[in-house]
């Protein structure tokens, strides 16, 4: 790993990090270290940052579901307008074109299972181009973006050992 | 009867631990400090490794195993020892799996020190050598390593430590606890001083793995001639975050590690089967394993030395191990006030210095084997407590 992936996967699993420990850390000028994350923001690397949150754990928890869509891809343009006309709604919080039984993954979040199935019905299904979709309700998170949702992180080891 | 008299007279010889007062006290804070003061892995051992060892208890491979250990593990620790360290050793003949580091320590001690023997130590270092040749009824002859020196052991030193009575010297690079490493420069320093005299080395590398940028490991064994006077102690616990597993090797002369295997056999008769069988899987993929560990750790190496220069404490740059090893000595402290002091006022747990040895005074050893947020978190109350420590 190069210093700037090394640069990427620390902000990837904590985006607080300050330029200036992310310089330390790294071994590197902390002025570099700004450049190198002002290019990476620039080009696009870098699209956001985000926080892991459990929803689980507030009164608001939304409902997840992966959609799967087969689609007729489209002359001249293949995947990419449809998967377009999918993932601008605001709902689609995750879009991928797969290999195998069917085309498109989509991970949807919306307040209730009826919105999300209406959403479904009103929004995907009724596309020309798409053939079938299959709609999968997540029921418990273990795992995501590298986080265990339920592990617990403490430290057992002995206070002192030499 | 009086019990405490029938207490054998080596037993009787090991003295207290001088920090004993300090231990006590971070262990009745357990649960409210943040503890840098463990030499051990924060890392759970890597999955695959776990899977290995559960895989194994499910088969059924529950029994002894051959007293040097599994032959495969053995081969394995050969094919290692030659592709990183550039060392052969015979699988059949010249390795025995330990239960740790530690037992392969105190077995090729008692494999070679008679009484009246001196075996050199220098000091700061692992607090087992020393009561290791106490037990064996040898003397400790220990050598006071300079922090100008980067506690690094000076050929003029051991030079002047050396007699006739002379039986070994052990080394213990990577360092625990000062992170010091030696290049192969100064190990040849070494080598130059004892090469025409009957002296064995025994050399803990332990933390071999755990060497950081621009370093790498040099064992000594690795020098011209001294494979066949060094034993060579090597392990699981630091470089794959095995330290439960109980299990370690010993490598080196063939007759060395005869006599080794006897006691071994007799005291322990063989290491955990099903440490063994995770073993193996660990140098199977040994780079996968611990490259990502190697580099957190270095990430951390770099934040605790910046933040304790930023601090005013003198701080040479450790380049193994998982351990920094600031001069607290601007305070006025004593190494064991200062960590006493700092637990109770900050709570957070760090080690004397004085605990490796009593060179190690004026010194305190911080592990950043511990998650990025307890370290940040315990270098902010460092700051502060330095400080407010600080001759005005
Ligand atoms: C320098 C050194 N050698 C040996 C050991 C013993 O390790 P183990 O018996 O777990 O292999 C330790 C443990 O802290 C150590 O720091």
């Amino acid at each position: 790993m190069n210093k700037k992936e090394e640069i990427l996967s620390l902000l990837e699993s904590n985006a607080k990090l300050s330029a200036a420990e992310l310089a330390v850390m790294v071994g590197r000028p902390a002025a570099e270290v700004e450049k190198t994350i002002a290019d990476l923001e620039a080009n696009k690397t870098i699209l956001g940052y985000n926080a892991v949150v459990n929803w689980e754990k507030t009164s608001s928890a939304p409902v997840t579901a992966l959609i799967e869509v087969r689609v007729t891809p489209q002359r001249g343009q293949g995947f990419d307008h449809i998967a377009q006309r999918i993932f601008r709604h605001d709902q689609v919080k995750s879009c991928y074109l797969m290999s195998g039984g069917f085309d498109l993954m989509v991970i949807i979040e919306d307040k209730s299972l009826k919105d999300v199935a209406m959403f479904v019905s009103d929004k995907i299904a009724p596309l020309d181009s798409v053939l079938s979709t299959q709609t999968h309700f997540i029921l418990k998170k273990y795992k995501m973006n590298g986080t265990e949702f339920h592990s617990k992180d403490e430290d057992n080891r002995e206070a002192v050992v030499l | 009867m009086n019990v405490d008299s029938m207490l054998s007279d080596k037993v009787k010889a090991i003295p207290p631990s001088a920090i004993r007062r300090f231990f006590d006290l971070a262990n009745e804070m357990k649960g409210q400090v943040i503890s840098l003061s463990i030499g051990e892995p924060d890392f759970v051992t890597p999955w695959a490794i776990r899977e290995a060892g559960i895989y194994s208890l499910e088969t059924g491979n529950t029994h002894y195993s051959p007293n040097q250990g599994f032959i495969e593990l053995r081969e394995a620790i050969s094919h290692y020892m030659k592709r990183r360290f550039h060392i052969q050793y015979a699988p059949k003949s010249q390795v025995v799996v330990t239960v740790g580091g530690s037992e392969a320590i105190d077995i090729a001690v008692r494999a070679v020190v008679n009484p009246g023997d001196e075996v050199i130590i220098p000091e700061p270092c692992f607090v087992a050598y020393k009561n290791c040749v106490l037990m064996a009824g040898g003397v400790p002859v220990t050598i006071p390593l300079r922090a100008e020196d980067n506690f690094v052991l000076k050929p003029d030193q051991l030079r002047a430590a050396l007699s006739p009575k002379t039986k070994m010297i052990m080394l213990g690079y990577p360092n625990n606890p000062t992170g010091a490493v030696m290049s192969r420069e100064q190990l040849q320093d070494i080598v130059a001083v004892i090469r025409d005299l009957p002296v064995l080395v025994l050399s803990d590398e332990l933390y071999a793995e755990l060497t950081y940028e621009p370093a790498s490991h040099c064992s000594i064994a690795e020098l011209d001639g001294m494979a066949e006077r060094t034993i060579l102690i090597g392990g699981f616990s630091k470089a794959f975050a095995m330290t439960g597993w109980r299990i370690g090797f010993a490598c080196g002369p063939e007759s060395i590690l005869a006599a080794m295997n006897k006691i071994h056999q007799y005291v322990i008769m063989s290491s955990p089967t099903t440490a063994q069988d995770a073993a193996i899987e660990a140098l199977r993929h040994s780079h996968e394993h611990i490259t990502p560990m190697r580099e957190e750790y270095n990430r951390r190496r770099r934040l605790v030395v910046h933040a304790c220069r930023e601090m005013g404490l003198g701080c040479f740059e450790p380049l193994g191990a998982f351990y920094v090893f600031p001069d607290i000595r601007s305070t006025g402290l004593s190494s064991n006030e200062f960590c006493e002091r700092f637990l109770q006022e900050e709570k957070v747990a760090i080690v004397p210095g004085h605990a490796f040895g009593e060179c190690g005074e004026g010194f305190v050893r911080i592990s950043y084997a511990s998650s990025l947020e307890n370290i940040r978190e315990a270098m902010v109350r460092l700051k502060r407590f330095v400080e407010r420590n600080s001759p005005k």
